[in-house]
This record gives C-alpha cells, structure tokens and sequence, in this order.
C-alpha cells in the first residue's frame, strides 16, 4: 500500500500539501513538533495513492513516499 | 513498498530556517537532487549571497562559502578559476543578483564563467523585512513602497534573465517557477540544464526562479502560490530564454 | 643572482609570480598599472591567471573566492580602488583569507593626483574597511624591498591567515631601480585543513562570516584579537639608521624614509646627533624600535606625506615622554632632504657641534 510519512521535526504546519492532495487526506493534527508547529500528517493511509504531490511541494521536504 | 520520494543526500539534516510556506526550501530541494543525481556532491563548492537565501549554506552537504552582499558570483569567478575542474554554483535572490551585485551577474555573463548561478525572484527583500526589490511588481506595496511601487519614481521592474540573455557568454538561461507541482518538475530540468552545462564547459548558466514570501506579502502559504500565479506570471515569462546549440545537444 | 633593472610596480609582479602566486585579479588604475600589466604578460606562461575583472569590488571578491581554495591570489591597485575593495578586505579578514594586497598610494581625498603621498596610513593600519580587523602592512622603501617585502607578504598572509598589503606610492611603483630577483625563500609549512576544494572524504566546510549569535560573534571576536595581538607581538619590523647615540629622531617609511637617511647623514655632518626609525611594518606600528629611545631623545620628527597620520601611533609610543612633531608635504609633493633639516632644527633647536663621527 502506498503511503506519505511527515518527517514531523521538519514540518511547519504551512498547509501546501493539504491544500495539494487529490485525495484530500493530508491534515494539520494538534500534534506539536520540537518548534512548537502543529505538524501535518496523512489521516487516512489507505487511500493514499503514492503520487508525491504532497512530497513535491513541502517546502520543507518533510514528506517521504512509499510506494 | 519502495520510497519513492526522500530526502536526498544533497541536503545536510537541518532543518530550513525559512518562513512556513518559503518555497526557498522547494529551490534547495531540486538543486540538492541535481548535484545527488550528477554525482557532484563532493566536487562542488557553492557560494551564499546575503538575505535569507544566505542561510542555504547550512543546508546542503557541498561545501561553502559565504559571499558578501552582491558579491557571490565574483567570488564564484575567483573559485572556478583557481579550480577550474570543480563546480561552482551561486544561490542568489532577486535583490542579490538584480540590484547590488549587477555589475558582477552582467560580467560573469560577458564572461561566459563556466559557473552555475541560481536567482531566487519573490519580488521583495526577504530578510530585511520586505523592502522593494528591483523585481517588485507595479503598484505592489512594501515597507519602502506604501503606496506601491510607483514605475515615474523608481521605474518597472526589471525582468533579470531577459537582460543576461541578451549577453554571448551566458549559453542558458531558463525562467522557471516553483508554484505548482507541474512547474517544480520543469525548473528541475531546467537546473539540472544548467549545472549540465557548467560540466561540459559551455560557458554561463543562470536559472530564475519565481518565489514566494508568504510573510511579506502577508499572505497564507497556499494564498502566496496563487498570488504567484495571477500576479508573477504574467510578468515574468516562463521557459528556456536562452540555449545554444551546442546546449540543445547535451 | 641576477641583478637587473626594473620598474617598480613590475618588480611587484615578478615577486608575486617568484613567491608562487598563482592568481591576480585586478582593474587598472595609475599608478598601479603596471602591475596587472607585468602579470597578464608573464603569470600565464607560467600557469597562472590574470583576469581584469569588471571594477575593483570584482576583483577583490574574485581573490576572496580563490583564496577560500588555497592558492596564493594578488590584487593591486591605487587608493580610490582600494577604497572600492574595503568591503571585501573586511570580508577577507573576517575569514582570515591569506591574500596579497598592494596600495600604489596617490595623494588627496576624491580623485586626487598621481603623485607619492601617503594619504592612506590610516586606511591600511586602522582597518579601512568596517568591522574591528587589522591588516599587516608592509612599507617598501626601494626596488629591492619592494620585491623582497612582496615576497615575504605571501608567506606572513599564509601563516597568519591573514591579508597583508603592501604599502607604496607612484614615486616608487614608477620608478626603475636595480633589484636582484633572489630565488624564493623556502616557504612556511602551513596547515591548509580549512580549505574549500569539494567535500570529498571529509566533512563539508563553510568558510563565511555570518554570525547571529552573539556569544558566537564575541567568541570569534577574541579569536581574531588574539591573532592580531600574537602578529603585534612577533612581527613588528623596522630600521634603525644611526639611532645609538641619537637626540632627536626622525621617524618616517617608505619614499619620506629613503629621503630621510639623506637628512640623518647631513646633520651628523653640522654636528647634530640625529637617527632614524623607519617603520618597515606600518601595522603593527614598530613602537619597540622606538620604545628603547625615549630615554635618550629630546625629540622626535615624523616626516610624512600627509596631514600628520602616523605621527598617531608615534606619539602612542612615546608615551608623552617626548615631544613628538611633524614635517609633512602634501598632494604629491616630496620634501628635500634639506628642507626636513631645516624644519627639524627650526623645530627642536639643535646645538650643532661639529661633524658627529658614527
């Protein structure tokens, strides 16, 4: 199964991959990171289709993709 | 399950100091990915200017050295001619390359220096806390233009790339955006173009690309991109301004 | 050793290219000219690279690059361009680059004249650029120093890490004098593990001077100031020219410092006990060549080619203990050997009894 992970200390809560995603399964959580940012993450893995849309436009480079 | 998208060995583990939503951390991303896949790392040594791209010295995983405001493409002259055998890249932003340090982009040019110079274009001063850059767009308002950008007072803003393209030594020079997934792919290619070029001694390589700074522009991350898209692009025509034949054949 | 003769700023360039320098960027500006002209004609022979860069800001930023890899890099030009590298020189210093500089001084703020002078003192010693930096200035005085001190400028910018600049004027730069082109000393083992030249097999280095930290800024601050307190301490330079049993003492470098000996000779002939100082370093300021005679002078003259700059550091090192004074031409002009004597003695009133034989 296909599958973004968010490198989480990396993340900084800017919304580019929620705002790109087809599925629209990336979403900012409550979770906090080390510099205070609510970090990102994919809420729902099994729909997730690897297209690394999310991955291509984190500024951050905080998403890694499987395939 | 393969990755299929990671972080590549171009960039050092820290994490960016830009701004959320600074696509400057996208830029460093592509050309980290071009030196990983030129198999380069190790043989470049890339050059900071001052402003916010200056940071990228702590971001990548070639070594580096830090230029002074305007100055990163001379210094980059006096480091590919030492080592002529090594590559030398530039990280520059708009006010870097476009404003203080013209002489030296129009020369390194005239030249053909057979280095590699990116021009970061986000139409503000990032680090100072966004003052007018020499590419603020017409009526866009910044600390040092509150009323907008007056073209009777300090003229229009100035398309960088087309002038370097209008110069014999510069054999590539591509204008190129990073505010769309479709764009990210081309100003790939076309960095790779440039640093493709600096191998095989062609002469002068420059790539712009069209950035955003949320906070100065006092927009949301994805509000900046769109902005980018219906404000910049109009402006500043994408695509490959200038290649030579003998790029056109790499 | 092959004695010839030689312009001096083409005496620069062969000591640059015999010291193994490798680079020179420049920009042409009289009277420095020649320099970049001997070295377009004969460093590239020899493997080297001379390019004129676009102005003087270029080119000193062209030396910061190559000096960030290791090799020996040259830029030379005259006042108003050193002016336009101060920027670079502080960059160049915050990164403790070894770099040659040579100042071929003309006379006047602005523009200003070809003429010696010696108007930049302050620029070369007082750091010139922005930022709290010292560079180590070495001032010629004739042909064969301008090649040996051009040489030596190499190895102490290896050695310090330093840029070091090589202090002279129109009158010397242009001027042909006999010089014996002497084979390189052998040349300082330096550590070169700062380096730039790709990150192969080693960890990636930066070489910049940006620093938000302030514990980190004071920290490098103090490093910086223990290197230059180091230089202060070992390589303070001068010549002393009849200054044992001396009473008044004339303190003066490069073309004033030549025209002085000639000063010092006359006077011990009316019976007037006068030495010399001339400062070979300019920065750090000789103050131990003239500490040592405080208690046996009654005066001192500084002769110089501006409005009273070095007279500064004189009487720093006189320490009050003496009065210290200043006979200066100005805007290109040079002051005869007489007309110093005259000044000197309408100065300090001598008493004149008859030839001093030393």
């Amino acid at each position: 199964m296909p599958k973004a992970i968010v490198l989480e200390k990396y993340c900084k809560s800017c919304r580019l991959c929620v705002d790109i995603c087809p599925m629209k399964i990336m979403s900012i959580t409550e979770k906090t990171n080390e510099r205070g940012y609510f970090v990102a993450t994919c809420i729902d893995q099994d729909k997730c289709t690897g297209c690394t849309l999310c991955a291509t436009v984190c500024p951050d480079v905080a998403i890694e993709v499987y395939k | 399950m393969k990755k299929v998208f990671e972080r590549t060995k171009g960039l050092s583990d820290a994490h960016f100091t830009f701004c959320p939503g600074c696509t400057h951390g996208t830029i460093m991303r592509l050309i980290a990915e071009v030196m990983d896949e030129l198999n380069i790392i190790e043989d470049t040594i890339g050059v900071s200017p001052v402003g916010c791209a200056g940071f990228c010295q702590d971001f990548f995983t070639c070594d580096f050295v830090g230029a002074a405001h305007g100055r990163a493409q001379a210094v980059g002259t006096g480091i590919k001619r030492s080592l002529p055998d090594k590559m030398v890249f530039t990280y520059q932003g708009d006010g870097d390359i476009a404003a203080i340090g013209t002489q030296h982009a129009i020369h390194c040019a005239a030249r053909g220096e057979k280095i590699t110079s990116i021009m970061v274009n986000n139409a503000i001063y990032g680090m100072t806390g966004g003052q007018m850059a020499p590419t603020t767009l017409e009526g866009m308002k910044t600390t040092t233009s509150p009323y907008g950008r007056d073209p009777i007072s300090v003229g229009m803003p100035m398309d960088f790339p087309k002038i370097i393209a209008n110069i014999p030594g510069a054999v590539y020079v591509a204008s190129v955006s990073v505010d769309s997934p479709k764009n990210i792919n081309k100003a790939k290619k076309a960095i790779k173009k440039a640093f493709q070029v600096q191998q095989a001694g062609l002469g002068f390589a420059l790539v712009s690309v069209l950035s955003t700074c949320p906070t100065n522009w006092g927009l949301s991350p994805v509000d900046s991109l769109k902005w980018l898209r219906e404000n910049m692009l109009p402006i500043y025509e994408l695509g490959e301004l200038k290649e030579t034949e003998e790029v056109k054949s790499l | 050793m092959e004695r010839v003769l030689m312009k001096g700023n083409e005496i620069i360039g062969e000591a640059a290219i015999q010291a193994g320098c490798k680079l020179f960027f420049g920009y042409p500006i009289t009277p420095s000219t020649e320099v970049i002209e001997y070295l377009s004609a004969n460093l590239p022979p020899k493997g080297g690279t001379v390019l004129q860069a676009e102005d003087e800001i270029g080119a000193i930023n062209m030396c910061y690059g190559a000096a960030c890899t290791g090799n020996r890099v040259l830029t030379a030009s005259s006042s108003p361009g050193i002016s336009l590298k101060q920027e670079g020189i502080s960059f160049a210093a915050a990164v403790e680059l070894p770099m040659v500089l040579v100042n071929v001084n003309r006379c006047g703020p602005g523009l200003g004249g070809l003429g010696p002078a010696q108007s930049d003192y302050f620029q070369s010693t007082k750091g010139g650029g922005h930022g709290d930096y010292r560079l180590i200035v070495l001032a010629p005085s004739k042909a064969q120093e301008l090649y040996d001190y051009t040489m030596e400028a190499f190895d102490l910018a290896d050695q310090y890490r330093n840029p070091v600049m090589v202090h002279t004027d129109g009158f010397l730069g242009q001027t042909m004098e006999p010089v014996v082109l002497k084979e390189r000393p052998q040349a300082p083992d330096v550590n070169k593990d700062w380096i730039v030249t790709g990150a192969k097999n080693r960890e990636k280095r930066i070489l910049a001077s940006y620093s938000l930290t302030n514990e980190v800024g004071e920290a490098n601050n103090i490093a910086w100031e223990n290197k230059y307190k180091e230089i202060q301490d070992k390589e303070q330079r001068w010549e002393s020219f009849h200054t044992e049993d001396a009473e008044y003492l004339l303190v003066s470098y490069g073309t004033t410092g030549r025209i002085c000996k000639s000063t010092v000779l006359n006077a011990r002939k009316k019976g007037i006990k006068l030495g010399l100082i001339r400062p070979i370093t300019l920065w750090p300021f000789p103050e131990k060549g003239i500490k040592p005679l405080l208690n046996q002078i009654k005066g001192i003259l500084t002769v110089e080619l501006n409005t009273g700059q070095m007279i500064e550091d004189v009487k720093l090192a006189a320490e009050c203990k003496v009065p210290v004074k200043l006979y200066r031409r100005q805007g290109g002009m040079l002051p005869t050997e007489d007309e110093i004597l005259e000044n000197l003695e309408k100065i300090f009133q001598p008493e004149e009894s008859g030839e001093v034989r030393n």
